[in-house]
């Protein structure tokens, strides 16, 4: 039981009070004008041309491609980096087309609902009491109409978009935004608002204005009912004598969160009083009946319309739903909020532990251009620290990042519904089948409980279990175990003889690692090659004398070279 | 964490004796018991630290029914008076606190004085971040972000083994916590079975030895770094585990732990306990206590949560029987909740909440702590209940007397805590 009492549901949803109320504009349009192009020059660096390439692949985005370190070489990096920076003129075909698999994205959240509606109480109590039959079931509740498709058809997305996409970058930001603004997927009806929540509130905005992506989640139901505001109301009042005639009050929740960990960081100077201070400025901000996928609604009757004063500032009584814009202003414009995003961006990009003096220009930047995330960015591209020695493979990959990377090395195809033939592929594609070793591997999409969203630093990602998962999955790839997933390690080897277990493995580890290894795992894998596991010395009824390549590949993907970027 | 030195394995130490650490199973587990009794004793005394992450409403957990200001504060979520023969009402401990009735599975321990609570208890830290406040509660050093290690990881590496068992501290679920990261060397593990190298098949250890040896070489490199370190104890965890297959053991004195993640947690701890690893750590943690709406009373969001804590921890006592007499839970959260129920029938981030101590060293049936009050003046920041138990007083008491951790050893560094002012929940 996660959802409030009745009563006061059927108050907050059912628009009794709708006549004093105003529907707000979406909070944004899809589609952005095609933004200014953003100059990148490169900082000098002792790392090789292909080093630096491999390096941007691996920050900008999801590693490379067959055949994608070329290219780059050809284009020139910082052409790449600026192409990155304006996703919206890259063409991208290829995801488009995959996407189409997944019907549940461009809907929004009350056209989820009724899609995919959950299932009827009366049909719960049913078949928990064993009345009804697994066939039974799956009549009144087929499988591919129930919620639990909306989430995972959203995470075979990401992961579609992670393998196939041109835009890199864009994807990476979307990915840091959404665990930034964290929402949990299967809090309450926020399952049927969260695939709207990221097309509409995250990735407009993903290399926009800070501003925008602040006001857009606020004002998102996905948000509102993720951090309890939705319910928050001015502390004296109370329901309708029809209503039940309930007091109700102040909820801090999102207004904590909101200076903790959207903006000012947790030492960015606020105390318990601006919590309380930013919560009353947020009443009345709520969802036109949340569980029917309403949209934002602002409340005038149940919001706060007293003076605050919120980090020294007064906000005038009767301000209306104007305080949370006051607020949202000024979070963004205070000097901690700059400094908090700058951190987290340069250890997203650079290191777990991020030079200080590059936070500092950073979050300058973010000062001079009113939160503009493309500036910041390019600052940081730009840096000594960005593309140095020290940052090379200074950051362990996260679960998508060694999925994604695996997949796009080895330039897996990932099957649609259509062409998949077992199992979870053939209903939901191969992303579903990645996004499901990414599960594994500690990372639900979507799904992450804590409002922290999930972490992105090595000690969050290195453990024993994590390891092992991390070899298993290498394994299961390799070996085309993973349903919808194919991978074809034939063409990497053109020109090589298997029956030559080393020139094996310098083609993979070229190919994997771009040859980016370090002597002690050359030689550790140097001596597999008397395995008899990965090398069969002479002819037998299952073929000529021959080297195990699938084996060999799990276990350079296995490596602690590949467990980084 | 970077480039920090990790523990050196037992390189010469009982278990290259036996074979293990040439990277292949199948020693008998008495071998392997008597391999860790060298270091460890035959029944090495065990703590498992349950942390409930998001803050448990410690006034609905350990109810304050006697306190003439818990009742008005809280409306709607009270938690009903304790009445004779009501399964619905709290559960009379001492006249004064009770137990939530979702609790009722931990009465039989009140009842054989084998369960404590510890009242009132906290940071003096008045953070009311969740995360702020968990990452102070591991690390143990409240208001200092820069402690590297984990209170319980330095409690470890105080009373250092001869030839620590790898699975000396295990923490379950995919990810280390903050409490065992340190020098002293800990696994994470998401479940027993599916702790190994899978093979071709994607069965665990038909066949695939060799390929887990692979992997394991290239984690044996020289650079001592988090990720090394980390496969290192990895590869020793593994190979231990197989020879003594803990996963087939199932709960013991008719035990029936609770489905889902809490109890498949503490099932497997207590498997690796019985299974006698040498096992002296273990954390679990549970979540959703973060109750801002609807939190419900002796029914409904917060009940369920208690249903599911009690009844895995009734679980745990009843399968590991007389071994208990060696084990200590300490259940612990970051904070608790306002006094004052909030708007939306919850309540919001608060500061004291209460701990729990069981097992056979615990002095039980008794709630320790001085009470601070419930009225206004006497509430911290005039909403919150006021700590009045340091948590680190508590969590000192359990490692120097359960673990036997030295009184010299920094473990709370700062701390200037001293036995005088323990609780006194051990014996």
């Amino acid at each position: 039981m996660r959802r409030p009492s009745r009563g006061l549901m059927l108050v907050l949803m059912a628009g009794g009070l709708a006549a004093c109320s105003s529907v707000a504009p979406p909070a944004a349009t899809p589609r952005l004008e095609p933004p200014p192009r953003y100059r990148v020059t490169l900082a000098r660096s002792t790392l090789t041309a292909d080093q630096q390439i491999v390096h941007v692949l691996g920050r900008l985005g999801y590693g490379a491609r067959p055949g994608e370190v070329e290219r780059l070489r050809a284009e020139g990096l910082s052409a790449w980096i600026e192409r990155q920076l304006a996703p919206g003129r890259i063409s991208d075909e290829a995801v488009e087309q995959a996407l189409g698999a997944y019907p549940v994205l461009p809907l929004t959240a009350a056209e989820l609902y009724r899609d995919y509606p959950p299932a009827r109480p009366q049909d719960v109590q049913r078949f928990q009491a064993g009345q009804m039959t697994p066939q039974e079931i799956r009549e009144v509740f087929p499988p591919n109409r129930r919620p639990a498709v909306i989430t995972a058809q959203l995470q075979a997305a990401k992961l579609t978009r992670a393998v196939l996409s041109e835009r890199q970058l864009e994807e990476v930001m979307v990915d840091f935004w959404l665990n930034h603004f964290n929402v949990y997927a299967l809090k309450g009806p926020v399952r049927w608002m969260v695939p709207d929540y990221e097309r509409r509130a995250l990735r407009p905005h993903a290399l926009g204005r800070f501003r925008d992506l602040v006001v857009a989640t606020a004002q998102h139901p996905a948000m509102l009912y993720y951090l309890d505001n939705w319910l928050s109301t001015r502390d004296d009042f109370v329901l309708p004598p029809s209503r039940g005639g309930r007091k109700l009050g102040l909820n801090e929740n999102y207004a904590r969160e909101l200076m903790e960990l959207h903006t000012l960081g947790v030492d960015g100077g606020y105390t318990q009083q601006d919590v309380i201070e930013v919560a009353r400025c947020f009443t009345g901000w709520t969802i036109d009946r949340p569980q029917q996928g309403g949209e934002f609604l602002f409340r005038p009757v149940t919001h706060d319309r007293g003076e605050k004063r919120v980090l020294g500032t007064v906000i005038p009584a009767g301000g209306g739903q104007d305080d949370g814009l006051a607020v949202i202003d000024l979070l963004v414009r205070h000097p901690s909020t700059a400094r908090f995003i700058s951190t987290k961006l340069v250890r997203r990009f650079v290191s777990d532990e991020p030079p200080p003096a590059l936070v500092e220009r950073a979050a300058r930047t973010f000062r001079s251009t009113g939160g503009d995330i493309r500036a910041v960015l390019v600052t940081i591209f730009s840096a000594p620290e960005f593309i140095s020695a020290e940052a090379q493979h200074a950051k362990v990959k996260t679960p998508l990042e060694v999925v994604a990377s695996a997949a796009r090395v080895l330039g897996v195809r990932l099957e649609s519904p259509e062409e998949a033939t077992q199992g979870r592929a053939a209903v939901m594609g191969g992303g579903a089948v990645l996004a499901r070793q990414v599960a594994a591997l500690g990372e639900p999409l979507y799904e992450a409980q804590a409002p922290t969203g999930h972490p992105d630093v090595a000690e969050a990602w290195v453990s024993a279990s994590a390891l092992l998962s991390r070899m298993n999955f290498a394994l299961a790839l390799a070996h085309n175990r993973l349903p919808g997933a194919r991978v074809e390690l034939a063409p990497f080897l053109e020109g090589v003889d298997r029956r030559q277990p080393a020139q094996v493995l310098d083609r993979l580890l070229a190919v994997v690692l771009r040859g980016q290894v370090s002597p002690d795992t050359r030689r550790v894998l140097g001596a597999q090659l008397e395995n008899p596991e990965i090398v069969r010395a002479t002819a037998d009824d299952r073929g000529p004398r021959n080297t195990d390549v699938e084996k060999l590949t799990a276990l350079v993907l296995g490596s602690p070279e590949f467990q980084r970027r | 964490m970077h480039g920090c030195t990790r523990r050196a394995f037992m390189k010469g130490g009982a278990l290259s004796l036996l074979g293990l650490g040439a990277g292949l199973g199948g020693v008998p587990r008495f071998l392997v018991r008597a391999a860790y009794a060298q270091g460890a004793g035959p029944r090495p005394k065990v703590l498992i630290a349950v942390f409930q992450r998001g803050a448990v409403d410690g006034l609905s957990m350990v109810v304050p029914h006697g306190d003439p200001d818990y009742y008005p504060a809280r409306g709607g979520i009270a938690i009903a008076r304790p009445t004779a023969g009501a399964s619905d009402a709290t559960l009379d401990l001492d006249g004064f606190f009770g137990l939530h009735p979702a609790m009722a599975p931990l009465q039989p321990l009140w009842d054989a004085r084998r369960l404590a609570v510890v009242h009132a208890c906290g940071s003096p830290d008045t953070s009311r971040s969740h995360f702020d406040a968990q990452d102070y509660m591991e690390s143990g050093t409240p208001g200092v972000k820069s402690t590297p290690d984990g209170w319980l990881a330095r409690g470890l590496q105080a009373a250092p083994r001869p030839s620590p068992s790898p699975f000396r501290a295990v923490a379950m679920g995919s990810r280390l916590p903050r409490v065992l990261r340190g020098e002293a060397g800990a696994v994470a593990m998401n479940s027993i079975a599916d702790f190994d190298v899978k093979s071709d098949a994607g069965q665990a250890m038909s066949g695939g030895v060799n390929t887990r040896r692979g992997f394991e070489s290239m984690y044996e490199g020289g650079v001592r770094d988090l990720l090394y370190g980390t496969g290192r104890e990895t590869f020793e965890a593994v190979k231990m585990l197989r020879s003594v297959s803990p996963e087939g053991l199932a709960p013991a004195n008719g035990a029936h732990y609770p489905r889902g993640r809490f109890g498949d947690s503490l099932r497997q701890i207590a498997q690796l306990i019985r299974a006698e690893v040498g096992l002296e750590v273990a954390f679990a943690d549970t979540g959703g206590w973060d109750t801002h709406a609807a939190q419900g009373a002796e029914r409904g969001q917060l009940a369920n949560r208690l249903t599911d804590f009690a009844q895995g921890l009734a679980a745990l006592d009843r399968d590991l029987g007389d071994r208990m007499a060696d084990v200590v839970v300490l259940t612990m959260s970051e904070f608790g909740r306002t006094v004052r129920e909030n708007g939306n029938r919850g309540t919001d981030h608060g500061h004291a909440t209460a701990m729990m101590v069981l097992g056979g060293p615990v002095r039980g049936g008794k709630v320790y702590g001085r009470w601070p009050g419930l009225r206004r003046e006497q509430l911290f920041e005039g909403r919150d209940l006021a700590v009045t138990t340091d948590f680190r007083d508590l969590f000192a008491e359990v490692a120097r007397r359960h673990l036997a951790v030295p009184a010299t050893a920094p473990l709370f560094p700062g701390f200037a805590g001293k036995a005088a002012g323990y609780p006194g929940v051990l014996v």
